[in-house]
């Protein structure tokens, strides 16, 4: 869980970095998407940046939900009878109840996203168009619940990386001091927060017409 | 106060077990839980009827027998408590309590309110222990232990082995018993010869008894009669990612 999702996070920051590139204008964000594609070219061939990213994305994500399903598998066996009463959480955590569903949203939220942007299956721009085409038409007013999904979706994904970040840290095995974890809780809400921010920017800001 | 219990009634572990209903009146906000349920079960020993079994023994918050799930809180909502220390004026007249045993593939219910904690020994069997040559106790600074590890050790040694912890977790792991085990011998000069062992032999006994997997939720903690920080899970993972990566 922990191993995979640190590759996740650490996609996500230079997706979110590479997204804001987009308050550069079009130039600079096509010019940036065809650099992903030709990166290290002629030396090796066109993709390579982006099939390596893709294969360990694809592995990280399957590991990543393996590990879930095989922990709720466990946690169900392990509490066979359930309590009568409701359990009343004493851990004020509310990111760490919304993991298991939350984790689905996102998936959901990945294929839309891949299909939209990606292959442009359900942008009205089609794939064809360039990427910074695609994405300013992807989110216009007139399509606002695509916008509003990727909002909710993003809140989810902070949700997710507030819990999931401290719980790597946790796992590995380096809050070991109060200090430390002290220090580890803020950087995972920091990171979290950052990437959500950063995230959220650009659909806002084309929703609003700022960036056209 | 009158109170109405609702209580999980089971007739030896292959019995099926139900919640039953009872009416305990005149309840003194100075009775402690264990108490009350004391006046319960003379009421129904005087009927005729069979007391509810719960395990207890010192009755002052350290022996770690007592325990039950009440309100859907192991040990009940009082921070920092046991079951045999929590009062009844924590609770109010006409009050509907709910008491169930600790609910874990690993903890089978013997009767009604009491679970075989078995589990607990074979992980401290595993690696809970020191070898180190018995004889007369050696010198007390013979070997220094700064006072921050001493105080983290002592922290983590004051686990009494509830299983509140399992009973909370979300996922029925023992990952802060195990922890707290773990930790108190890591920390000191005397557990360092079978630190890696000990940390393997204990998770994997863990695993073995078919606890949960922890998915780091806190409920351990927060419901814990002793505190025992979270930070102990942390060292537990790092003794075991040391051990393992060997
Ligand atoms: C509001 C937030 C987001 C926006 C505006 C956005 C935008 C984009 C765009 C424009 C592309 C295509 C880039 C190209 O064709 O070169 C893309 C690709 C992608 N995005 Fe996002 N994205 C967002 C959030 C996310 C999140 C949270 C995830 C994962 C959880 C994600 C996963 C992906 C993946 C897997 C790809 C394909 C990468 C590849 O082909 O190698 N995106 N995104
Ligand atoms: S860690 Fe706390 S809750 Fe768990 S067994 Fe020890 S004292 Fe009980
Ligand atoms: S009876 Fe000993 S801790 Fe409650």
């Amino acid at each position: 869980m922990a191993v995979t999702g640190a590759a996740l996070v650490l996609f996500l920051i230079g997706h979110m970095l590479g997204n804001l590139k987009i308050f550069l204008g079009a130039d600079s964000f096509n010019h940036y998407a065809d650099w992903l594609r030709t990166v290290g070219s002629p030396a090796l061939p066109n993709r390579t940046l982006l099939t390596i990213t893709e294969i360990v994305l694809v592995v990280c994500v399957v590991l990543h939900m393996w590990a879930a399903v095989s922990l709720a598998r466990r946690a169900a066996k392990a509490r066979p009878v359930k309590y009568a009463a409701k359990r009343k959480s004493q851990a004020n955590g509310y990111a760490t109840h919304t993991m298991r569903y939350g984790g689905v949203i996102i998936v959901l939220f990945v294929i839309w996203h891949l299909l939209d942007m990606t292959f442009g299956t359900v942008n009205p721009k089609g794939g064809d168009a360039t990427p910074y085409d695609r994405m300013i038409a992807g989110f216009q007013p007139d399509r606002w619940w695509v916008a509003l999904f990727y909002l909710v979706a993003m809140a989810m994904v902070g949700l997710h990386l507030r819990h999931g970040l401290w719980s790597a840290f946790q796992s590995l095995g380096l809050t070991r001091r109060p200090r430390v974890r002290s220090t580890l809780q803020t950087t995972a809400v920091a990171v979290s927060a950052v990437l959500v921010l950063g995230f959220v920017s650009a659909p806002v800001c084309i929703l609003i017409g700022v960036v056209k | 106060m009158n109170l109405t219990l609702k209580i999980w009634r089971q007739n030896g572990s292959s019995d099926k077990g139900r919640m039953v209903t009872y009416r305990v009146e005149d309840v003194s906000p100075d009775m402690s839980f264990l108490e009350m349920l004391d006046v319960l079960n003379e009421r129904l020993i005087l009927e005729g009827d069979d007391p509810v079994a719960f395990d207890h023994d010192c009755r002052e918050g350290i022996c770690g027998m007592c325990g039950m799930v009440i309100n859907g809180v192991a040990h009940g909502e009082q921070k920092l408590t046991t079951t045999c220390q929590l009062h009844m004026r924590h609770f109010k007249d006409g009050d509907v309590i709910t008491i169930e045993p600790w609910r874990a593939a690993a903890f089978p219910v013997v009767k009604d309110l009491v679970v075989d904690r078995s589990a607990f020994d074979r992980i401290i069997q595993a690696g809970g222990f020191i070898s180190v040559p018995a004889g007369s106790a050696p010198e007390a600074h013979s070997v220094p232990v700064p006072k921050a590890d001493a105080d983290a050790a002592f922290d983590a040694a004051t686990c009494i082995g509830c299983g509140a912890c399992v009973a909370a977790c979300p996922n029925g792991s023992a990952s802060l018993f195990t922890a707290a085990k773990i930790t108190h011998l890591s920390l000191l000069p005397q557990g360092q010869p079978e630190r890696e062992s000990r940390a393997r032999a204990m998770v994997e006994q863990m695993d073995a008894e078919g606890f949960g997997g922890c998915t780091n939720t806190g409920e351990c903690t927060a419901v814990c009669p002793k505190g025992i920080p979270f930070d102990t899970i942390a060292q537990m993972n790092a003794d075991y990612l040391k051990a393992a990566s060997k």
